[in-house]
């Protein structure tokens, strides 16, 4: 069974069509990378399977373990696996980043029935990804993402990620705007959350990340559509011929 | 709302009764509805008052049936019909039900959301409390650890018999009895409240909350609280409780009054969760309360933190009179109204000495069809050189059908003054909503986060242990406004 199953997906924002069909599936255990111009519907997408309200489901089908995820709410999706890194990720002024961090972890578990870990072990867990990520102590400490850099807001999506530990992670652009050392802290993020039971959504519109990741599968999207589909290759041929060449090829 | 469904149920059967008179079930020693002198002598002969206590409430009283009640604020409700309440019960029994197992389980739970210690939950609800948390016993040992130090803290009837002349001398010095209608009304008939007196250079062993929550909340009516931190003195003070409390009274009109003198230093926190009326704006308690600090002394401070979330109407401006050279007034707001609520409040800066410094942070919450009003007023005296204020208003609104209203009045008479007022409204925004979603916290909770942190500011001012409960209330509070 796929892990995550799109099938003809027609996704409407403020009753404009922005996604005219998708077709996608993903396994555990693999990579996907999606790629597109600006304005193809690349952040509908992941909005659309994080259960963002305001993006309409039109027509088609998604379905997440053999489930519709239309029917999940957005908190009952988090729970039950699914992870976006957000593009560009929201201030919530007077909550300290670790509260926030707390807050969410213990919800998830809520949700799956799980017990709740006191303040001592969600510290001792963040602390653990925080090392990795060079992610400092103070940043914890501080309002979620206000006054952080790009770089910073894109590294504690990173940091969630791998707290949270999701069956699907869905990374909208989280390479962009980051620096050549940033990148590569962000990919490794990406590589160490390989796992046979995980499946992966790496949606960029460089193809620079490329060069540290390595996607299973590689999609272009136009326009709302997939226009182009395959392997890690495809990549290289979207850097030399661009999308509208690729596109093109694609009509 | 099922913060406030017990409260509502219990006061909504109260209504009733109200509209039919008082069955005689409630065992209550009443005065007859309606305020005449004899009503007043009676309250004074009822607490066994001298004489000028009794002098002092008629003048208050005789002001007050020439007085007229004020229209300014910004807030709606039906007449209140002075004559048809009552002015005088004596105070119940406490422990009417046996144990827990007998309180309804809406409000154990909201208890339980609050993390209320089970004997103080008891307590709360009236029950009988075991021997060994005996609210008197636990009394008793705090009184003893107090009057080492020398601390005076009792209910103010008390004071009046045992320390006549020191509440002669501050009674009334921070409220005028011509104050205003609801503090004349209140100075005529106050029931009880609390008297503390902190002698010189003593700073209070202990936050006054501790004692205050267990020796049980016998907040009245018309309370009366009056504290005096002598020179060089400190205390912190909390009023109130963070549980959903009721009280067959529509009418509630406290005074406050707080002196401190050279030095000393007035902390006092108010967490106000009354009931606050039905979804449709039906019933609640009408909160209309007079609270003032005189910095007296040179370099005195008093601070105020108050986190409003019950009461159907609340009128309330916790105001700081800086009258001592240097002295510091402080003013820390959280009020939240939801469903039909309203709330007018504010406070007052009035800087009368050299280099006297106010700040001011106001946050309103406003979700549901609730007004939410700051008023305010910061006055520098001619003679105020050198005075500086800082005020911050912040509204939030949550939903389309509320209201946040800014008014704030600034008067400087001396050109030395620095005045700075910033005031923002904002919204709850969608992509903040989401973001939380996204990552596992419900509707409700995911509000309760965002609030709780727009309210930062003003949680911090509180002692710790009532910052967490807090915390906790205002998420209740907001419980029902968004969907």
């Amino acid at each position: 069974m796929n892990m995550l199953e799109i099938e003809d997906l027609h996704v409407a924002v403020q009753g404009r069509e922005i996604l005219k069909g998708i077709n996608l599936s993903v396994r555990a255990g693999e990579m996907h990378a999606i790629m597109g111009p600006n304005g193809s519907g690349k952040s509908t997408l992941s909005y659309a399977l994080a259960g963002r309200e305001g993006y309409a489901i039109t027509s088609g089908r998604m379905s997440y373990m053999g489930e519709d995820l239309a029917q999940l709410a957005p908190e009952v999706r988090a729970a039950r696996g699914i992870f976006l890194a957000l593009q560009y990720p929201v201030e919530i002024p007077g909550v300290t980043t670790m509260n926030f961090l707390k807050a969410a972890l213990n919800a998830q578990r809520r949700a799956r029935g799980e017990s709740e870990f006191d303040a001592l072990t969600v510290l001792r867990l963040v602390r653990e990804k925080a090392a990795s990520l060079r992610v400092p102590e103070e940043m914890l400490r501080r309002a979620l993402n206000v006054g952080f850099s790009g770089g910073e807001k894109k590294r504690l999506e990173i940091l969630q990620m791998a707290l949270f530990k999701p069956s699907l992670a869905i990374l909208d652009e989280t390479d962009s705007g980051l620096d050549i050392d940033a990148l590569k802290l962000v990919a490794e993020g990406i590589n160490a959350m390989r796992a046979p039971d995980r499946g992966l959504l790496v949606i960029t519109h460089y193809q620079r990340l490329l060069e540290y990741i390595v996607p299973d599968r590689v999609h272009v999207l136009a326009d709302g559509r997939i226009v182009a589909e395959g392997g890690k290759e495809l990549a290289h041929e979207l850097e030399a011929k661009g999308y509208a060449g690729l596109a093109k090829d694609a009509a | 709302m099922a913060a406030i469904q017990e409260t509502r149920d219990r006061v909504a059967s109260l209504g009733d009764r109200y509209k039919y008179g008082f069955v005689t079930d409630i065992e209550m020693e009443r005065a007859p509805r309606g305020l005449n002198e004899d009503v007043v002598r009676l309250i004074s002969a009822k607490k066994g008052e001298p004489e000028w206590m009794l002098e002092w409430r008629l003048g208050a009283y005789r002001r007050w049936r020439g007085m007229r009640e004020p229209t300014w604020a910004r807030v709606h409700y039906t007449k209140i019909d002075y004559e048809a309440a009552y002015y005088y019960a004596a105070p119940k029994a406490h422990a009417n039900l046996a144990s827990l197992d007998e309180v309804d389980p809406k409000l154990l739970e909201t208890y339980a959301k609050l993390g209320i210690p089970l004997h103080e939950q008891k307590l709360l609800a009236g029950v009988a409390v075991d021997a060994v948390f005996d609210s008197v016993s636990v009394a008793t040992t705090f009184k003893a650890k107090l009057a080492e130090s020398g601390v005076i803290f009792c209910p103010i009837s008390e004071a009046i018999r045992d320390h006549g002349e020191l509440v002669r001398k501050y009674l009334g010095s921070v409220v005028p009895v011509t104050d205003n209608f609801f503090a004349t009304l209140n100075s005529a008939v106050f029931s009880d409240g609390s008297f503390v007196y902190i002698p010189k250079g003593v700073r209070c062993p202990m936050e006054l909350s501790t004692y205050f929550r267990i020796n049980a909340s016998e907040t009245g009516q018309f309370e009366r609280t009056l504290i005096i931190a002598d020179e060089g003195a400190y205390v912190s003070y909390l009023e109130g409780c963070t549980a959903p409390k009721r009280d067959e009274n529509q009418l509630h009109a406290a005074v406050v009054e707080l002196v401190a003198l050279d030095g000393a230093e007035i902390k006092y926190s108010t967490v106000q969760n009354w009931y606050p009326g039905d979804e449709e704006g039906r019933g609640g308690i009408y909160n209309f309360v007079t609270k003032r600090g005189d910095c007296r002394g040179r370099g005195a401070k008093i601070s105020w933190t108050q986190v409003e979330t019950g009461s159907a109407i609340t009128w309330k401006y916790p105001s700081c009179i800086l009258r001592g050279d240097d002295s510091v007034g402080e003013f820390y707001s959280i009020a939240i109204t939801n469903h039909f609520q309203q709330a007018d409040t504010g406070t007052k800066m009035i800087h009368l000495g050299c280099n006297t410094r106010s700040r001011i942070i106001s946050k309103g919450i406003s979700a549901g069809r609730a007004q939410n009003t700051y008023r305010g007023l910061v006055s520098v005296h001619p003679r105020a050189e050198g005075a500086r204020n800082h005020t911050q208003c912040d509204s939030l609104l949550i939903g389309g059908n509320c209201g946040a209203h800014t008014v704030p009045y600034i008067e400087s008479r001396n050109s030395s003054a620095r005045v700075e007022h910033e005031a923002t409204t904002s919204k709850i925004a969608d992509d903040q909503l989401f973001y939380c979603l996204s990552r596992g916290l419900g509707h409700e909770e995911a509000v309760a986060l965002i609030v709780n942190g727009f309210c930062r500011e003003v949680l911090q001012q509180l002692p710790m242990e009532f910052a967490v409960e807090a915390q906790k209330l205002v998420g209740i509070s907001l419980e029902g406004s968004v969907g």
